[in-house]
Parts: structure tokens; sequence; C-alpha cells
């Protein structure tokens, strides 16, 4: 090979490389992007079952119900809406009733959302931003404990 | 009053660092060399007056002195002494204080061991060192101030958020600045090599000891990092792919490029741009880490501060340095003399492959990181770029580079063999395979991709293993003297051999653990048994204990394998009374390589308590891989050959004509 096609191989390999990885991150964003909602949005979105989705709100007060084994049930609220939960497995520590809440997984049949994860705020006095913006932008008050710090 | 002695101490510093930016960079432009001299002294006197402030910052924690309002927020008179002083950098102000601690630590360093650099570099790599300490100095002082006091003075603290109360929080933020802040001497280097126009081989051989070193520090600190999330945020994961972790990962990505183009421009003198380039984008994926973590712009579990107007200041730095130095490039790049072209198949055709995944490896996780802030500041939609995106574009992208990493260090320099490297490589296949039929005998039903990772993980030690054996001339010469010649190799061939093989581990505790992990969750009553890994677990009882700042409950386990009792493992919850906070404190038995981790979840109302066991095979191997990687930096770094710092007068001249070869 000559010095002119030596480089040349060189930037092409290079280049073809880039393209793959290009549309690699492609690829991948197209399957594994999960959108946010909040409870007032779900109506209006109309998120078919079984498309990955992040939900966030608050955990409405009164309606944390454990059933069989480690499932639990519980509600999603914004205020506006309210979104039923089921979710198999260990609550975060600082999950509370009352509290924000981003629950990640899809609706089920009947509107249950299924969710597999479930990440709680990491200190009393902070809440997902996601949630807060939401929520503010919904106009509701957010009480003293529920501000962002 | 020692605390405004402390505050003082550090509007000094900055004043100091200030003269270091402008009188050395007034004197090379002058061609003054008392000017110039000016920089170390000033390097020293600045990191004296910084640890001076950080040393009055942790005397305030270690006394409770909670008329200062950083102390009050963070701290506790009750808290153990250690945390008390981790606590320090556990928070926004005094992390950012460590920050500017370390940095000036590595112009001090520079300034000391610099002695026989060229004049006019080091009057100009200690100029842009002062640069960004008065950028980061500014910043302390205006918006994140850990002096500031309050009257009158409360009685007792608000407490350190109790996850951040663990030894791996002593740790981790220092390590991870060691390193994030380190490479700010390679950018130093490369602004320098651009403000003079002149850039050569020797070049490559002075920043190389700082990127290895910074690299070393990192690569402990993302495993510190790493393991420390494992085992207290009670969650059994090891890695989230979190932008907190990505902001650590990304520089340790280009970091690795780093070190292996300055390679190449150090034997070949080729490459120079691209490791100058490359000099100053690792340092700015270490500003960007900062900015994401300490803007608040993130919301994770690290993300400890919300405040506006830090971010935008945090930005302007990054925008001014970042911006600053890629213009200052694009408009020295074409003086500087681009080195000579090479075969594609040669060491540093290996190692330019090397740059090219690590570098786009790079920039993907970037991306994934950085596009839901973009798409939310541009059409306020909000997603998240989760795991999946992570594993399936950088798990991809890897898989190249693994395969060809025992193929470089056998490759000639200029014209390499491939197939001749392939046929020493059939031991290494070898080992591989058998390894992986092992693995499946052991363990059958697992995913045929599991197996093949595993396979990947042994070949890359046995690749390494071989390089070194036949560098020693094990099985050519007599048994002595190839244990001679072994014992008399390089530094370096160690550091890449140790390197290589720690990416090895990693890769086989990364696979095994995905692959093989069991996880059972289930509700518990004294009494019951649950099986993981082989091993019976019998839940014996809850018990109440009460900690210096917190109450805990425990429930304890029997740990039985084939019926006979081998350990048991206490698992607790805690509750932080200051904070009324709770946390988890997984129980963990280490049995080899592998772990058993257990955490306790709700008690139930029949008295019964969720109970979540995983079985983690050979998760160690993780991060002593990592641990490997960093002891074949350190290694490197004491090859007799790079010791640039040395005060060895005749080195001046020398380091030219080696490279020339």
């Amino acid at each position: 090979m000559t010095r002119k096609q030596k480089r040349l191989a060189v930037i092409g390999g290079g280049v073809a490389f880039l393209v793959a990885a290009v549309l690699l991150v492609m690829f991948a964003f197209s399957q594994s992007i999960a959108y946010f909602y909040v409870p007032g949005d779900i109506a209006k979105a109309n998120v078919p079952p079984g498309t990955r989705i992040r939900l966030g709100g608050l955990v409405e007060n009164g309606t944390l119900k454990r059933g069989e084994g480690s499932t639990i049930t519980f509600t999603v609220t914004d205020t506006l809406a309210t979104v039923p939960v089921t979710y198999t497995g260990i609550l975060p520590d600082l999950f509370r009733e009352g509290q924000g809440v981003v629950a990640e997984g899809a609706f089920g049949t009947g509107g249950l959302f299924v969710a597999d994860t479930v990440l709680a705020k990491h200190d009393e006095t902070y809440m997902p931003k996601d949630v807060a913006d939401r929520l503010k932008a919904q106009g509701v008050e957010l009480s003293g404990k529920e501000t962002i710090k | 009053m020692i605390i405004e002695l402390g505050h003082y101490a550090l509007v000094l510093a900055l004043a100091t660092v200030i003269v270091q930016s402008i009188l050395p960079l007034v004197g090379t432009i002058r061609n003054d060399r008392s000017l110039m001299a000016v920089a170390p002294a000033a390097a020293l006197a600045g990191f004296l007056l910084v640890l001076f402030s950080f040393s009055v910052l942790t005397f305030a924690y270690v006394v409770s002195d909670f008329s200062v309002a950083n102390v009050w927020e963070n701290s506790h008179s009750l808290k153990p002494m250690i945390y008390k002083i981790s606590g320090v950098w556990g928070n926004h102000e005094g992390s950012m204080l460590l920050w500017l601690l370390i940095l000036v630590f590595f112009s001090a360093l520079v300034a000391t061991f610099g002695a026989n650099l060229p004049e006019r570099l080091r009057a100009n790599v200690l100029a842009v060192q002062g640069l960004i300490s008065t950028a980061f100095g500014l910043f302390i002082l205006l918006t994140s101030n850990p002096f500031l006091r309050l009257s009158p003075a409360p009685a007792e603290g608000k407490d350190l958020n109790p996850v951040l109360q663990d030894i791996g929080l002593a740790i981790h933020p220092p390590l991870l600045y060691l390193g994030y802040v380190g490479f700010s001497v390679c950018f130093s280097f490369a602004i320098a090599a651009l403000i003079d126009g002149r850039i050569d081989a020797a070049w490559a051989r002075w920043v190389r000891p700082w990127a290895l070193a910074a690299w070393s520090f990192l690569t402990a600190g993302i495993a510190m990092g790493s393991y420390w999330a494992y085992y207290e945020l009670g969650w059994g994961g090891w890695w989230f792919w979190d932008p907190v972790e990505n902001a650590s990962f990304i520089p340790w990505l280009a970091g690795t490029a780093l070190l292996h183009s300055a390679l190449v421009m150090e034997k070949r003198e080729a490459l120079k741009i691209w490791t100058v380039l490359l000099a100053i984008l690792t340092f700015s994926m270490s500003l960007l880490g900062t900015f994401l973590v300490r803007s608040g712009v993130l919301t994770s579990v690290h993300a400890f501060a919300t405040d506006p107007t830090r971010g935008v200041f945090i930005l302007a730095i990054l925008v001014i340095f970042i911006g600053g130095a890629l213009s200052l490039f694009a408009f020295r790049a074409a003086t500087l003399k681009a080195g000579g072209l090479f075969a594609p198949i040669s060491r540093e055709g290996a190692l330019v492959l090397n740059n090219l995944i690590l570098t786009t490896a790079a920039a993907t996780v970037l991306t994934g990181t950085l596009y839901p802030l973009v798409l939310e500041a541009l059409t306020g939609e909000k997603i998240s770029v989760g795991p999946p995106f992570f594993n399936l574009t950088f798990g991809l992208l890897m898989l190249p580079l693994l395969l060809a990493v025992p193929f470089g260090p056998l490759l000639a320099w200029k014209r390499g063999d491939v197939f001749a490297a392939g046929q020493r490589l059939f031991a290494a296949v070898g080992v591989a395979l058998v390894a992986a039929a092992a693995v499946i005998y052991a363990q059958s039903g697992g995913p045929v991709l599991a197996y093949f990772g595993i396979a990947i993980g042994f070949y890359m030690i046995a690749g390494s293993i071989t390089d070194l054996s036949l560098r020693a001339g094990i099985g050519k010469v007599a048994g002595n003297v190839a244990f001679r010649r072994f014992i008399g190799l390089p530094g370096s061939a160690f550091g890449t051999a140790l390197a290589h093989i720690g990416v090895g581990v990693t890769v086989i505790g990364v696979i095994a653990v995905t692959a093989f992990e069991t996880e059972h969750v289930v509700e518990m009553k004294p009494g019951m048994q649950v099986e993981a890994g082989g091993y019976t677990l019998t839940f014996d009882g809850m018990r109440r204990g009460q900690g210096p700042n917190y109450s805990e409950e425990s429930g304890h386990f029997t740990v039985a394998r084939g019926g006979v009792t081998v350990t048991d493992i206490w698992s607790s919850k805690r509750m932080y009374t200051a904070r009324r906070m709770p946390t988890t404190e997984a129980g963990i038995r280490t049995f080899g390589f592998s772990q058993l981790y257990v955490s306790l979840g709700d008690a139930m109302a029949d008295g019964g308590i969720v109970v979540r066991v995983w079985w983690k095979p050979m998760i160690l191997c993780i991060w002593i891989g990592a641990l490997i990687m960093m002891a074949g930096g350190v290694v490197s770094l004491f090859d007799r050959r790079l010791r640039v710092g040395a005060p060895q007068k005749a080195r001046k001249v020398k380091p030219v004509l080696e490279a020339a070869e």
C-alpha cells in the first residue's frame, strides 16, 4: 500500500466506526428512553400499555396497601388525577405516604401501573425535581416540607 | 477568631493565585526570568494558605463549632470523630474547598518536582494552574463560603445526611478529586504548549507521569464510590449509570485514552495535535462533571446542592476554560508540526484503535448523560436515559477493544505482524476456552453471551501474562536467565500487563454477577429459611440497638451450607435521630470472591419482615480488577525511565534524543 492508501484505510476505518457508533446510539435511544409523566398528563398522553415510562407525584395518603408477600399497592397523585401503582420488592427507605415518589415501569391492563423501580426522595427536604416542577406548573402549592431546598 | 483566620487565609490564597496566574505569563512574554521565577513560590504559598484554611474548617468540625453555618448544617456533636472529619467534604462548600486544596496541591507538586522543566514551560503551566485556582477560589468566596457565621450560635447541629456517614465517604471524594483535578496538570501542560506554539516528544514524557497519577487516583476513586453505593444504599447494585457516576467515568475514559496516546507521542512523535486536544478534553470533562454534580442540574444521591447562582457561576467557569482552551487550540494547532504517518498494523496503530474506541465510548456516555438535560432545556420534555441505553451502547463499543487489548503490546512499533501476534495468543485463547468450559460445567444454563464474556476476561488476563513471559523469554532461555530477565523488565511493561489484567478481572466480575446473580424477596418470620447461592439462611429474629446518633433494628440470620452452620449475618435498618431519616445497613458476607447480601424491608403487621437476599457471584472481582488497574498505573509511574521530576541534570537533553530512537 502506498502512503496515501494507508492514510485512507486508517481514516476510512475510523469514520466507519464512528458511523456505526452513531447508529448504535440512535437505535439505543429509540429503544430505551423513558418519558416522564405526572398523573394529570396520563389521560391526555394516552400511553399504550407496555410502554416504559416514569410516573412521578405524591404518594396519596391512606392508599398504601400491602398484599401477598412483598407486593405493595399505592396511588400516585398530583392532586388533579391519580394513578394506581403496584410494585413487588422492597421500597426505598424514604418512601412514605404524602411524599414525593418516582415509579418506573409500564401500564398493565385496566389502567394499573406496574412499577419495577421505585425511587423516593433522598432526604426530608428534597423532592424529585421533575415532580416538583410539574406540580408547580399545575399550580399545586407545595407545603414547606415538600419544597426543594 | 480562628475561623476568621481561615477565611482570611482563603482570601490571601486567592490573591496569591492571581499573582501566580499573571506575573509568570508576563514573564514569558517579556522573557523576564525573575517574573517567571515567581510561579513556583506563589504556587507553594497558595497551597500552604489553602491548606491552612482547610485545616481551620476541619478544626471547626472537630470541635463542633456550630457558630459556623456550614458546621451547623452538616454536623452533630454526637457524630463519631471520623464522620465529623469526613463531614468537612460531605457538603457543597466543604467539598469545593477540598477541590481547591487538591488543585493547589498539584500546582505545588509541579513547582516542587518541575525543577528541571524548561523555565518557560514551567512558568506557563503554573500560570494556567493559577488561572484555574483563581476561578475556583472566586467561586468559593463568592457563592459557597464555608466560613460564614451564625449569630447566635445554635446549641446543636443538624447532622450529616446519614447515607454519607460512612467510611466510604471518608475516602471516596478525596480519591476522586485527586483524579479529577489531577488532570488539570495535563490541561495546563497542553495550554502552556499551545501558548509557546512548540511541542515535542519530551512534552509527552513530562505529561505522562501526571496523567498516570491522576488516572490511578481516579480509578481508585470510582471503584471506591461504586463499592460504597453497593453496600451503603442497600439496593445491591454496584453501578447505576447515574449521571453523577458518569460524570467521573467520562474523564476516566478520556484519561485512559490520553495515557495511551501520550505513549505514541513519546515514542513515535506522532499524534501530537490529538494528544494535546485529548489533554484539554479530559480536564474539560472533569470540569463538566464538577458542573453537573455541583450545580444541582441533576437530582441524584450525590447532588447535595441546588442553587442556581452556583450553577451559573460554574457554567461560566466551564465556558471560559473549555471555550478558551479550544479557541487557543484552533488558533495554534496549525502551527504545531504534525508527526509522521505510520502503518495501521503496528503498536501505534493499535493505540490509535484504543483511542478511537475509548473516545467514542466517552462521547456515547456523555450523550446519554446530557441528552435528557438538553432536551428538557429545549423542549421541556422530560425523559430518562437509563441503564439499558448505556449497557447496549457502551457494551457493544467496548467489545472490539477488549478483544484487541492483548494484541497491542505484542505488536512491534512502526510495523507489526498481526498474524504472528495472533499465533502467540493461541495459549491465551486456550486458557479462555478452558475457563469458559469450567464455568459452563459449574454454572450451566446461563446465557451464551455470559460464557463468552467470561472467556474474554480470561483471555485478557492470559494475553497479558503471555506478553510478559515472551519478553522474559520464558521457555526459550534457561529458567534462571528468564527469571532475571523477568525481574529486569521495565516497570512500564509490568504496569501495562497489570492494568490489562485488571480490566480482565473486572470484566469477569461484571459478567458473572450480571448473568448469575440470584435475588429473592421474601416475607420472613423467625425460623423461616431462604436459599441463595447454595447457602441456607435461617432468620432468627430481630433485635433493637442504639448507636451514638441513631437507633437500629437488626435482623439475625444463620448461614448454613449442607446442614452445617458456617457463619451468621446481621442486617439492619437505622433511624438517624437528628434528621429522622432511615437507612438500610445491608448484611454482607464474603465467600471467596462472591458475596451474600441481605437487606431488610418493612416489618409486616403479623410480625414478619420483608427480606431481600442476593447471591452475588464473583462480585469482588469488579473492584479487585480496578485495584489491579490502579496498581498498574502506580507501577508504571515508578518506571525509572519515566521519572522526569527527579533532579537529574543529564535528563534535560536526553529525552528528545531517546524518543527519536
